[in-house]
C-alpha cells in the first residue's frame, strides 16, 4: 500500500505503523517514549503527527493505504510543545549539573522548539527525593517523564521484573515494592544497568561515573565483553585516557542485539584503570621484587628458557595460554612453545571448565563447540537447563530463557541447588551432585522404553543405537531414583516432556563438565540430543555454556596440548608436516602435558613454567599443592595485568595490556569471532601480550614479528581451516561464526546440518561412576564450587571493579538453614570447611538455595579459596578435575 | 502477620488460578478477608499468582481502594471539593486531625477511624462535607465534630 508523508507517496508494509514508514524513510518524528526493540505503550504523544486531520500518535497508528500524514504542520509543531510545556512544568530545570546533559531527549526537545520554562510555571521544588542507596544507579523521579522505557526493558528483555509504575495520579513514580530500593531485601535487580540505558532523561543515570564527564566528552568505542562467553558487545566511553562507563550497542545479530549486557559487563570496568595495575617488569631478587628494564628482563627470560632447554630439554618447559587473552595472542603463545620451545605443552583454563566438552562433543559429533546460536534459545519449545546459572554465569542467556518461556517454551532444570531458573521450571529436578550420566541414562531410559524417540533421526544420522538401548535399558526410573534421589516420576515427566519437544535445545555447563567422569556426562547429553532428533536445525543442539571470554577462542587456536589451531592433532604426520613448513622448524609429535598435570609434574620433568593471563593459584584444585608445585620451578614467568596471587611465586613478571588497550578478536561461546578493539593506552611500559612474547622468540632466536593483530589472523586464516575466511576487514559489525573456510563463505549458524563434523553421530555407552569422594563421618558435608553474578573466575577484575565489589565483598559458602541450625550457625557468621587438602574460613550464608548435606562456595575470593578445597582427581580422557564434588567438614568458628 | 494465616487466603487464590485478569479480584478478596494488604501478604498472593512483586504493589498503589496499612474500623472522607473548600472544610480537617491525633491517610490509635480526603461527594449545597462509611454529614463546623465521631 501507499501512504502520504509530507505529500511525497511512501510504500508501506501492513503492520507498520506511521513511525515506522516515516522512520525507514529518515523522516524526523521525534518520540520519548518508544523504542524499537520495545512493545509501544504510546504514553507520551511527542509523536502526534496531522493524519487526515486529526493528531494521532505515529507510534501507536498503523498505516492504512491512502493516508495523508503530515509531521510538521503548524498543528503538529503546536501539539508537540504544549506536551513538552506540560513536561517541563513538571520537570527541574537542571540541566546545568545533570548527568544526562548533552544525552537527554526533554533537553534535546526544549532546544529544538525553543521552550525555555513550561508556560505553566517552572518546577522549582522537588517532589520526590533521589535513591541512590545502591553503588550502581541513582534514580532520580523528579526527572522522570513516566515514559516507561526502563520498565519495559526491565520486563520485557532483562525479565527481572524489579520495577514497575507505583502510586497514583500525581504522585505515580517508577519503584520498588513498598519503596525498598533496587537493593532492597525482596528487590529483584540484577544491577544490569539496562533501565538506564533506555532512560531518555537523567532520572536513571550510573553512579561510578557521575560527574565524570558529558556525553560528548567521550570517545565512543565498540568492543567485546572481558567476562564470560556470551561476548557481550560493549561501549566503551573513554576520556582522558580513562574508561568512564559502558554504555549498549544495539545491532541486530550480536549476542545482545539490544543491548542487553549483566552487572560484570555494565559496571566491571573499574579493574582497566585500577592503580594496582603492572607498569613495569619485575624481576625477583633474594625474594624482592625490583623493577627493571624489558631488556634486562627478556633477556634474562629467554637466556633461561634456554639454559633449561640445553639441560633438560624441551619437554621440560611448558606454558599456560589464557582464556582471557585474544585469538592472536593465544595463536602467538602457542607457537611459541611449539616452534621456540619445542614441546606440546601449552594449555590453558578450558581444561577446568570445558575440557570435557571438547573431548566429549568432538568424539560425538566430531566438533567440540556449542552447537547452535545464543539467540536461537529465544524459539525453543522446550529447554533443558542442566549444570548451568544461566541467569548468574551467562546472564544475557538467562534473560533469553525467560523471554523464550514468556513465548510458552518449557523449561526442564536439574540442578542440585535451587538457582534461579528452578523457580520457573516445568519440572525441576535436583539431582545429587556427580549423579548426571544415571540420571540422563535415566530420561532416555524411559523416551526408548515408551518409544518417544527420533527414529528416522537415529537411522538415517547415527550409529551405535543398539549400544546405547542395551546400556540404558539398565536404567530404569526407580534405580535411577535412588541413586540421583529424583522421585521417579519427574524423572518421568521430564523425560516425557523433552522428548515432545518439536525444538528441543539442551544448555550446560560447569555442573556437568567438572567431574570425574566429565567426559562421560557430555556424551551422555549428546546420546540425549541425538536420541530425540534435536541437532542440526535451528534452536535445538547440544550447548555448553562456555565460561571465559575467549576460551572457546583460545581451544580453537590450539592453546592445548593436543592439537594445532583448528584442532588439527598433533601427532598425525600430515599435521605435523603442514606447521613444521610454515613455522619454518622441528615440531614434536608427542602430546603434551596439561595444566594440572603440568602442575603435579613442577619440580620433576617440568623445570620452566611460562604463564600468560591465568591464575592457577586460584582457579586450580588443591591450592597447597599449586603452591608448592611453583614454587619447586627453577623458572616461572608470570606474564599479567595485575601482580596476581601466581604473579607472587614469580621469578619474573611481565606487564600486559587488558582488553580496552588492545586490538584483536574474541570467539565466544556460539563460535563468534568479534572484534576487541583498542580505547584506551595501555599503563606504564605494559605491552600487548603477542608483542611480549614475539620479542622473548626473537631473543631465542626464532624469528617472530608481527605488525598488528590483523597481520597475525591472517596467519591464522591460512593455516586454520576452520578460521579459513576470518580477516580483520569481514569483522565489522557482527563478526563471524566458525567453521568459516574462505573469505566467501559467511559463518555457520549452527552445526550439523544435513550431517555431522565426521558423518554419522555416534552414540556413546557410558554407565554411572560414583564420584571420587563422598561424604562419610568424618567429611561429611558435600562441597560445589562455582560463581555467582557479581565476580568473575579468580576476582582479579571484578574485585578491583569497585562498583561490584562494594556490592559484594565478601567471600561465603551456602549452607542449609537444617544443617545451620544443627550446628548452631546464624546467617553471617564466620565458618570453617575443612578438607582433606586444606582449611577456609568464610562467612555462612544460610538458606535453602542448597540441600541439606551439601555447600556451595564460589572460588572469587583469595582471602577464602574455595580451591583450596578441591579434589584434583582427574577425568581420564579430558584431564578435567572434579572441581565441583569434593567431601568436606563444616564448623562454626568461635570469636 | 499476626491476624491471619496465609492458608486462608489459599482458597481464594485457588478459585481464582489460571484466570486471566485475576490479581485484582484476589487483591480485592484478600483485603475483605485480612483488612488490609501489607507486604507478606502481597508477596504472598504474587508468589501464588505468579506474578512480579512489583507488578502486585504496582496495582495495590495504583487503586485507591487498596490499603497498605490497616483500616480503622471507620472511613472518614472529607470532601475537599471547591464548593466544600470555600466553605472553609479545612478547618474541618484540622479539627478531625486534632480530636484523633492523626494524619491525612492515617488510623487512629484505638483503631476506630481512618482518615481520608476525597473528592467532589456532590453534596455541595450542604458544603462543607464528610461522609463516614456510607452516611454524609453536611454543614459542618468544627464545634459539631466530637459529637459526630462519638456516635461511633
Ligand atoms: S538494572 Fe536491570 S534488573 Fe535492575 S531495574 Fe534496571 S533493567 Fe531491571
Ligand atoms: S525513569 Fe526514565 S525511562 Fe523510566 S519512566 Fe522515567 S523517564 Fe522513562
Ligand atoms: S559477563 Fe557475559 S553476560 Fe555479562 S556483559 Fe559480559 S559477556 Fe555479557
Ligand atoms: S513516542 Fe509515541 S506516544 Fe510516546
Ligand atoms: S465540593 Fe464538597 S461535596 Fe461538592
Amino acid at each position: 500500500m501507499l501512504i502520504n508523508i509530507n505529500h511525497r507517496q511512501y510504500e508501506a508494509q501492513p503492520g507498520q505503523t506511521i513511525l515506522d514508514i516515516a522512520r525507514a524513510n529518515g523522516i524526523e518524528i521525534p518520540t520519548l517514549c518508544h523504542h524499537p526493540a520495545l512493545s509501544i505503550a504510546g504514553a507520551c504523544r511527542m509523536c502526534v503527527v496531522e493524519c487526515d486531520n486529526r493528531l494521532v500518535a505515529s507510534c501507536t497508528t498503523p498505516a492504512r493505504d491512502g493516508m495523508e500524514i503530515l509531521t510538521d504542520s503548524k498543528r503538529v509543531i503546536g501539539g508537540r510543545k504544549t506536551i513538552l510545556d506540560l513536561i517541563l512544568s513538571d520537570h527541574p530545570l537542571d540541566c546545568m549539573t545533570c548527568e544526562a546533559n548533552g544525552d537527554c531527549k526533554v533537553q534535546d526537545l526544549a532546544y529544538q522548539y525553543d521552550l525555555r520554562e513550561s508556560s505553566f510555571g517552572s518546577k522549582r521544588e522537588s517532589r520526590f527525593s533521589i535513591r541512590a542507596d545502591n553503588p550502581f544507579l541513582e534514580v532520580d523521579p523528579d526527572k522522570c517523564i513516566l515514559c516507561g522505557r526502563c520498565v519495559r526493558v526491565d520486563h520485557e528483555i532483562q525479565c527481572s521484573y524489579a520495577i514497575d509504575f507505583v502510586h497514583r495520579g500525581f504522585d505515580s513514580i517508577v519503584g520498588t515494592p513498598f519503596e525498598e530500593g533496587l537493593d532492597g531485601d525482596n528487590s529483584t535487580c540484577v544491577f544490569c544497568g539496562q533501565c538506564v540505558e533506555m532512560c531518555p532523561t537523567g532520572a536513571l543515570t550510573y553512579k561510578p561515573s557521575k560527574g565524570k564527564g558529558r556525553d560528548y566528552e567521550f570517545q565512543k568505542i565498540v568492543t567485546t565483553c572481558p567476562y564470560c562467553g556470551v561476548g557481550c558487545q560493549l561501549e566503551l566511553h573513554v576520556k582522558d585516557n580513562k574508561v568512564i562507563k559502558v554504555g549498549s550497542v544495539y545491532q541486530v545479530g550480536s549476542p545482545n542485539p539490544v543491548g542487553e549486557t549483566c552487572v560484570k559487563g555494565r559496571f566491571g570496568y573499574g579493574y582497566v584503570n585500577h592503580e594496582d595495575r603492572l607498569t613495569t617488569p619485575l624481576i625477583k631478587r633474594n625474594g624482592q621484587f625490583e623493577e627493571v628494564s624489558w631488556d634486562e628482563a627478556l633477556d634474562y627470560v629467554a637466556q633461561k628458557l634456554i639454559q633449561i632447554k640445553e639441560i633438560y630439554g624441551s619437554k621440560a618447559i611448558a606454558g599456560f595460554s589464557s582464556a582471557k587473552c585474544t585469538n592472536e595472542e593465544n595463536y602467538v603463545m602457542q607457537k611459541f612453545i611449539r616452534a621456540v620451545v619445542g614441546t606440546n605443552s601449552v594449555d590453558h583454563c578450558a581444561r577446568l571448565c570445558h575440557a570435557s566438552t571438547v573431548a566429549g562433543l568432538a568424539r560425538a559429533f566430531g566438533s567440540g563447540a556449542m552447537t547452535n546460536s545464543i539467540g536461537e534459545v529465544e524459539e525453543s519449545d522446550v529447554i533443558f537447563v542442566i549444570g548451568s546459572n544461566p541467569t548468574e554465569n551467562h546472564p544475557v542467556i538467562g534473560s533469553k530463557i525467560k523471554r523464550a518461556l514468556k513465548k510458552g517454551a518449557k523449561l526442564i532444570v536439574a540442578d542440585p541447588r535451587e538457582i534461579e531458573l528452578t523457580g520457573l521450571a516445568d519440572v525441576a529436578i535436583y539431582q545429587q551432585p556427580g549423579t548426571d550420566v544415571a540420571l540422563v541414562n535415566g530420561l532416555m531410559h524411559v523416551i526408548i522404553q515408551e518409544g518417544l524417540y527420533d527414529q528416522t533421526f537415529v537411522e538415517e544420522r547415527t550409529v551405535n543405537f543398539e549400544l546405547l538401548e542395551s546400556i540404558v535399558a539398565g536404567y530404569n526410573p526407580e534405580k535411577v531414583s535412588a541413586i540421583t534421589r529424583v522421585p521417579a516420576k519427574d524423572i518421568i515427566r521430564a523425560a516425557r516432556l523433552f522428548a515432545s519437544a518439536n525444538k528441543g535445545s539442551i544448555y550446560y555447563a560447569m555442573g556437568i563438565t567438572q567431574h570425574k567422569t566429565g567426559t562421560d556426562n557430555v556424551l551422555s547429553l549428546a546420546n540425549l540430543a541425538m536420541l530425540t532428533g534435536n541437532l542440526g536445525r535451528e534452536s535445538t543442539g547440544v550447548n555448553p555454556l562456555r565460561g571465559q571470554n575467549n576460551v572457546q577462542g583460545a581451544c580453537d587456536l590450539g592453546a592445548l596440548p593436543n592439537v594445532y589451531p583448528g584442532y588439527q592433532a598433533v601427532n598425525l604426520p600430515e599435521n605435523k608436516a603442514k606447521f613444521e613448513k610454515a613455522w619454518g622448524t622441528q615440531l614434536s609429535d608427542d602430546i603434551g602435558l596439561t595444566v594440572v598435570e603440568i602442575l603435579n609434574a613442577a619440580g620433576k620433568d617440568i623445570k620452566g613454567l611460562y604463564i600468560m593471563g591465568e591464575n592457577p593459584v586460584l582457579s586450580d584444585p588443591d591450592q597447597n599443592h599449586v603452591i608448592a608445585a611453583l614454587e619447586s620451578l627453577d623458572l616461572l614467568v608470570v606474564q599479567d595485568i595485575f601482580l596476581t596471587e601466581t604473579a607472587q611465586y614469580a621469578d619474573v613478571v611481565l606487564p600486559a595490556a587488558s582488553f580496552a588497550e588492545k586490538n584483536g578478536t574474541f570467539t565466544n561461546t556460539e563460535r563468534r569471532i568479534q572484534r576487541v578493539r583498542k580505547a584506551i593506552d595501555a599503563p606504564g611500559q605494559s605491552r600487548y601480550d603477542w608483542e611480549i612474547i614475539c620479542d622473548l622468540a626473537q631473543r631465542m632466536d626464532y624469528a617472530m614479528s608481527y605488525d598488528s593483530a590483523a597481520e597475525i589472523m591472517e596467519e591464522i586464516a591460512e593455516l586454520t581451516p576452520i578460521y579459513g575466511g576470518i580477516h580483520f576487514d569481514r569483522l565489522e559489525g557482527t563478526g563471524l561464526q566458525w567453521p568459516c573456510s574462505s573469505r566467501e563463505h559467511q559463518g555457520t549458524k549452527f552445526l550439523h546440518q544435513g550431517q555431522f563434523t565426521h558423518g554419522k553421530g555416534k552414540f556413546h555407552t557410558v554407565s554411572y561412576i560414583p564420584p571420587a569422594e563422598e561424604p562419610d563421618s568424618e567429611y561429611s558435608y558435600l562441597l560445589m564450587t562455582g560463581r555467582m553474578l557479581y565476580h568473575f573466575h579468580t576476582g582479579t577484575m571484578s574485585r578491583r571493579s569497585p562498583a561490584i565489589d562494594q556490592y559484594e565483598p565478601d567471600a561465603y559458602v551456602e549452607i542449609n538453614l537444617a544443617d545451620a541450625k544443627r550446628l548452631g550457625i546464624e546467617d553471617g557468621e564466620r565458618v570453617r570447611v575443612t578438607s582433606r587438602r586444606g582449611e577456609v574460613e568464610t562467612y555462612a550464608r544460610v538458606g535453602e538455595r542448597v540441600q541439606e548435606g551439601q555447600l556451595f562456595m564460589p572460588f572469587h575470593y583469595a582471602e577464602s579459596p574455595a580451591n583450596r578445597l578441591t579434589n584434583p582427581v582427574l577425568d581420564v580422557i579430558a584431564k578435567i578435575p572434579e572441581l565441583k564434588v569434593s567431601a568436606v567438614k563444616l564448623e562454626k568458628v568461635n570469636m | 502477620m499476626e491476624n491471619c494465616n496465609f492458608q486462608e487466603l489459599d482458597s481464594i487464590i485457588e478459585k481464582y488460578r489460571d484466570k486471566s485478569g485475576n490479581l485484582i479480584p484476589v487483591l480485592h478478596e484478600v483485603q475483605n478477608k485480612v483488612g488490609y494488604l501489607p507486604m507478606d501478604v502481597q508477596k504472598y498472593v504474587a508468589a501464588k499468582l505468579k506474578v512480579p512483586f512489583s507488578k502486585v504493589y504496582g496495582v495495590v498503589t495504583f487503586y485507591s481502594f487498596f490499603s497498605t496499612t490497616p483500616k480503622g474500623k471507620h472511613t472518614i472522607g472529607v470532601c475537599l471539593g471547591t464548593a466544600c473548600y470555600v466553605k472553609g472544610v479545612e478547618g474541618i480537617v484540622e479539627k478531625i486531625k486534632e480530636e484523633l491525633e492523626i494524619e491525612t491517610g492515617g488510623t487512629s490509635n484505638d483503631g476506630r477511624f481512618t482518615m481520608t480526603i476525597t473528592r467532589c461527594l456532590g453534596a455541595c449545597s450542604m458544603a462543607p462535607v464528610m461522609m463516614i462509611d456510607e452516611k454524609v454529614y453536611g454543614q459542618l463546623t468544627p464545634e459539631k465534630i466530637p459529637d459526630i465521631l462519638d456516635k461511633y
